[in-house]
């Protein structure tokens, strides 16, 4: 679409060939226009296809709707739950829970990243025991979680604190660590402050790794949250699904498993934004942004 | 010794002095002293009780095979690492570590990709940084690019950046590890005269380590060829300047007796 515009734009700068263009020109420019339409609606087709088939499998009575709901049946119940708050007071429970979580075992992960990443001694005491405690699965203490904190909003936020701060540490760590000694050696020779050379050295060279353990971390969240919540809670998305196959509501269910993709989908389209604006410098950012977003 | 970011491995003796006022004039060339030094790495000596005298403003070049000693040598001066006996001084005072009159070119440009080409002159900040980083980028004629990112530029240019970033603080020494080395021969040419012309004007003293001995015979005062860590050739180079690159008979029978001795 883009690339025949601009073309139109070019020869139309050129008195010569502007005088050419007439009704074979226009009829170019829409096919044009079709074509670019194409190119962008192409990955929806599949997608659509199959919404379409699974909505004619359901109406024509192949697919039970306690098995699977027809799309329409989803779509009336978004539209019922969004009247009654149901489905927005849920998502804003549930992404609460999630932010909070992140924020307290993200700055967790990063605060020991940093320090065992630029201070050996931090990595001697902290190091191994860190490596041990990220082997256990963090779902499997779930019984004790709610043994101690009851199924408050405490043990999801803990559960949620638990499963990001290790990606985060990890990738934190290893950013810093990696980060390229001659430049920390011509930081030294001119000058910097220990203070210049972690905010303009060391922390900007670790940044694309750190972000690499942000959107580890965000995938993890969602999922813990999906399991605390269906597991033991009062509220939010997870309640909400596990609440509906209680009255065999399968149309609610799957509007919960679309709300926590859509969740998933905008949170890592905004650490893709970050990573845009953080590493601007690197040659991978810079241009096709289009190209490399998609 | 626990100061953070020891997992870098802290070369350095000593955290460097402040830097001098951006304001401050062009500094003369400080002379620099090496008595007796001895530098080695476990049981193996690379430099075995080196003297070497460099009076300020002199333009000396040192030469030799790849392990004799010279990346050793310049370490010494800028205080990235510490000699094993002997002194080092650069301006009378005794090298204890970093110093903010010595700058130092690498190999590698080492400018940081992060920063803008202007951020990388200025990379020390300090009061009204801009101004100087952007005098300095004029004075290697790069005024227009300080706002570009480092990695779009060439190699010529990213050792011209280099270059401005050396001469923001206005050293008063000034030493070149190599930096020509990675460079296409016009574009080695056309640094050679930059930088020929740069201390010309500031007079700082420079030491440029080399492996070839004609960009050595090209640019120096004094060429002196080091060799399994001691002095083998230690000759004046009088040739008047602005030199020629190729085709001088003199120089070529400099470079013969420089590679006698290599």
């Amino acid at each position: 679409m883009s690339g025949s515009a601009s073309e139109g734009v070019a020869l139309g700068a050129v008195p010569g060939i502007a005088a050419q263009s007439g009704p074979a020109r226009r009829v170019r420019s829409l096919r044009g226009l079709a074509a670019g339409f194409g190119r962008a609606a192409l990955p929806w087709a599949l997608p659509v296809a199959v919404i379409l088939l699974w909505q004619a499998a359901a109406s024509l009575g192949f697919l039970s709707s306690r098995v699977l709901p027809a799309p329409g049946d989803v779509a009336l119940a978004f539209w019922r739950t969004l009247n009654d708050g149901s489905l927005l007071a849920n998502v804003l429970v549930s992404t609460r829970r999630a932010l909070i979580g992140l924020a307290i075992g993200g700055g967790i992960g990063f605060a020991l990243g940093i320090a065992n990443g630029i201070w050996r001694p931090a990595e001697t005491a902290l190091d191994s025991t860190l490596q041990m405690l990220r082997n256990v699965p963090h779902l499997a203490i779930i019984p004790l979680v709610i043994l101690w904190f009851g199924i408050g909003e405490e043990a999801k936020i803990f559960l949620v604190a638990i499963g990001v701060a290790f990606p985060i540490y990890l990738n934190t760590f290893h950013g810093i660590r990696t980060v390229d000694r001659g430049l920390v050696e011509m930081a030294r020779v001119y000058g910097l402050s220990p203070a210049a050379l972690f905010w303009r050295i060391v922390l900007p060279g670790a940044m694309p790794s750190i972000l690499v353990g942000l959107r580890y971390a965000l995938g993890i969240m969602w999922l813990t949250l999906i399991v605390a919540e269906t597991i033991a809670s009062s509220s939010g998305i997870g309640y909400m699904t596990m609440n509906a196959r209680e009255f065999l509501q399968t149309d609610v269910v799957v509007l919960g498993v679309l709300a926590y993709a859509l969740l998933g989908k905008a949170a890592d389209s905004l650490t893709r934004a970050i990573e845009h604006r953080m590493l601007a410098w690197h040659p991978a950012y810079q241009g096709r942004r289009a190209g490399l977003a998609s | 010794m626990s100061t953070p970011l020891t997992a870098f491995g802290d070369g350095a003796l000593t955290s460097p002095r402040p830097p001098p006022p951006a304001a401050a004039g062009a500094r003369c060339g400080a002379h620099i002293t090496l008595g007796g030094v001895v530098k080695a790495f476990g049981e193996r000596p690379v430099l075995r009780r080196l003297d070497l005298a460099v009076p300020a403003g002199q333009f000396l070049a040192v030469v030799g095979r790849s392990g004799g000693g010279k990346t050793t040598l310049m370490r010494l001066i800028a205080g990235l690492d510490g000699a094993t006996s002997g002194r080092v001084a650069v301006g009378g005072e005794i090298v204890t570590g970093l110093q903010s009159q010595v700058r130092l070119l690498f190999q590698d440009a080492r400018l940081v990709p992060w920063q803008r080409v202007l951020g990388n002159v200025g990379i020390a900040r300090g009061p009204d940084w801009r101004h100087a980083a952007a005098r300095a980028l004029r004075d290697v004629g790069l005024g227009d690019r300080g706002r570009e990112w480092p990695l779009v530029l060439s190699g010529g240019q990213k050792q011209r950046v280099a270059l401005a970033r050396a001469l923001v603080s206005r050293p008063s020494v000034l030493l070149l590890d190599e930096p020509f080395g990675a460079l296409d021969a016009l574009t080695r040419i056309e640094m050679h005269r930059l930088t020929e012309r740069i201390w010309q004007e500031h007079r700082f003293t420079t030491v440029l380590i080399t492996h070839d001995v004609a960009e050595a015979v090209a640019l120096a005062d004094r060429v002196v060829v080091l060799r399994q860590g001691e002095i083998a050739l230690d000759i004046p180079i009088d040739l008047p300047r602005p030199r020629r690159e190729a085709g001088d008979p003199a120089a070529a029978a400099l470079q013969a007796r420089i590679l006698a001795a290599v």
